[in-house]
């Protein structure tokens, strides 16, 4: 599944990135990286941007940057 | 002992030692011997630094990406006039926002005399990115550990000896709301401005002849195009990677255009305490 599918209050571990050159080290100087925790805390009044918590920050992503993140919920 | 333990222990005199001499001189910035810039993380307290060195009233918040433009101050200490510039928060100096961007052209070509990256203790993961990515280009560094308050609240023990050992600079452990810590940050940095303290900062190797020689070769060129660039090796490093800002910056001559330090138009407007 992508990150944009967690529901709010889920963590999922990170498997891989999608996006590429300039997105993708956004995303890696975010702390994004294969193995990270990601927690969906919550998504703004219009569900978009959703706040992740990330290697203990809270950050917005767009549910376009979040659709290109493979993730692996926690059981 | 290595160099950064020296300066720790120089920091940690008799408190007093330094905001005994500190002379807060607010927005009268004209003629400094130094340039000290405040970079670091968006919401690690780098306005509280600079209201507390200053005397300024630079807006401080707890939500993040406040401070978006940059504001200057100035101070005094052992004599001489330091400048300081308090930069919006960033990720990295890799790929920036538009905010983020007017930190890192500043660190990368403002050439700040001393370069104080404040960290937050209770996120070290996070925040050792940016430190790391600033000890790249420069080996005039100060790491503000802050926060360092919050992270006792949250039984995190950093142990800053083995970090300054470590990163191979100068790590000043600090609560600045408090004003703990501003002493010895201080010391840190009047001891890197003037040379007393020889930085030997942890840098990345790359061992891969075809890219050293790669390098080698952009820098020299870019070394021909552009006088006195700080950093060439850096912007190499970012054409091979395709950064398009870079790229632009090259083709466009703009490249480094900040580097006077006071080329940036309009300054936030401070008030004096
Ligand atoms: N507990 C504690 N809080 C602090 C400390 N230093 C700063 N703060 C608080 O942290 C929040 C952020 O401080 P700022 O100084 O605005 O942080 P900044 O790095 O300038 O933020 P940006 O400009 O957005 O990047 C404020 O609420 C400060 O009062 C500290 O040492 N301890
Ligand atoms: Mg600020």
């Amino acid at each position: 599944m992508t990150l944009n599918m967690l529901k709010a209050g889920r963590t999922a571990t990170v498997k891989g990135i999608y996006s590429k050159d300039t997105e993708r080290r956004r995303m890696v100087d975010l702390g994004i990286l294969p193995g990270t925790l990601i927690e969906n805390v919550m998504a703004s009044p219009l569900g978009d941007p959703v706040a992740y918590r990330i290697r203990s920050a809270v950050i917005a992503l767009r549910r376009e940057q979040a659709e290109l993140i493979e993730v692996e919920e926690e059981g | 002992m290595s160099h950064a333990e020296t300066a720790i222990q120089c920091g940690s005199c008799a408190s007093g030692c330094n905001t005994a001499h500190l002379a807060k001189l607010g927005i009268k910035t004209g003629n400094w011997d130094y340039v000290v810039a405040l970079a670091g993380n968006p919401n690690t307290g780098k306005s509280t630094i600079f209201n507390a060195l200053t005397g300024l009233n630079q807006h401080v918040g707890n939500w993040a990406g406040k401070t978006v433009t940059r504001a200057e101050g100035a101070f005094t200490l052992g004599g001489k006039k330091f400048k300081l510039v308090d930069l919006p928060g960033t990720y990295s100096l890799l790929s920036t926002s538009v905010d983020e961007e007017i930190a890192r052209d500043f660190v990368l070509f403002g050439k700040p005399d001393v370069t104080v990256v404040v960290a937050d203790a209770t996120r070290l993961e996070r925040n050792l990115n940016l430190v790391l990515q600033i000890l790249e280009i420069t080996d005039r560094a100060v790491v503000a550990l802050n926060l360092i308050d919050e992270a006792g609240r949250n039984n995190i023990k950093v142990d800053e000896r083995s970090l300054a050992r470590d990163l191979g600079v100068p790590v000043v452990s600090m609560a600045a709301r408090s004003g703990k810590g501003v002493d010895e940050l201080l010391g840190a940095i009047e001891q890197v401005s003037s040379g007393e303290f020889q930085a030997r900062p942890h840098r990345i190797k790359y061992t891969d002849d075809i890219l050293e020689n790669a390098i080698d070769t952009l820098a020299t060129q870019l070394h021909g195009q552009f006088e006195d660039l700080p950093n060439a090796r850096w912007v190499a490093l970012r054409l091979l990677e395709g950064d398009e800002s870079i790229i632009n910056a090259v083709q466009t001559a703009t490249l480094g255009t900040v580097r006077a330090a006071n080329v940036f138009p309009p300054l936030v407007q401070l008030e004096a305490r």
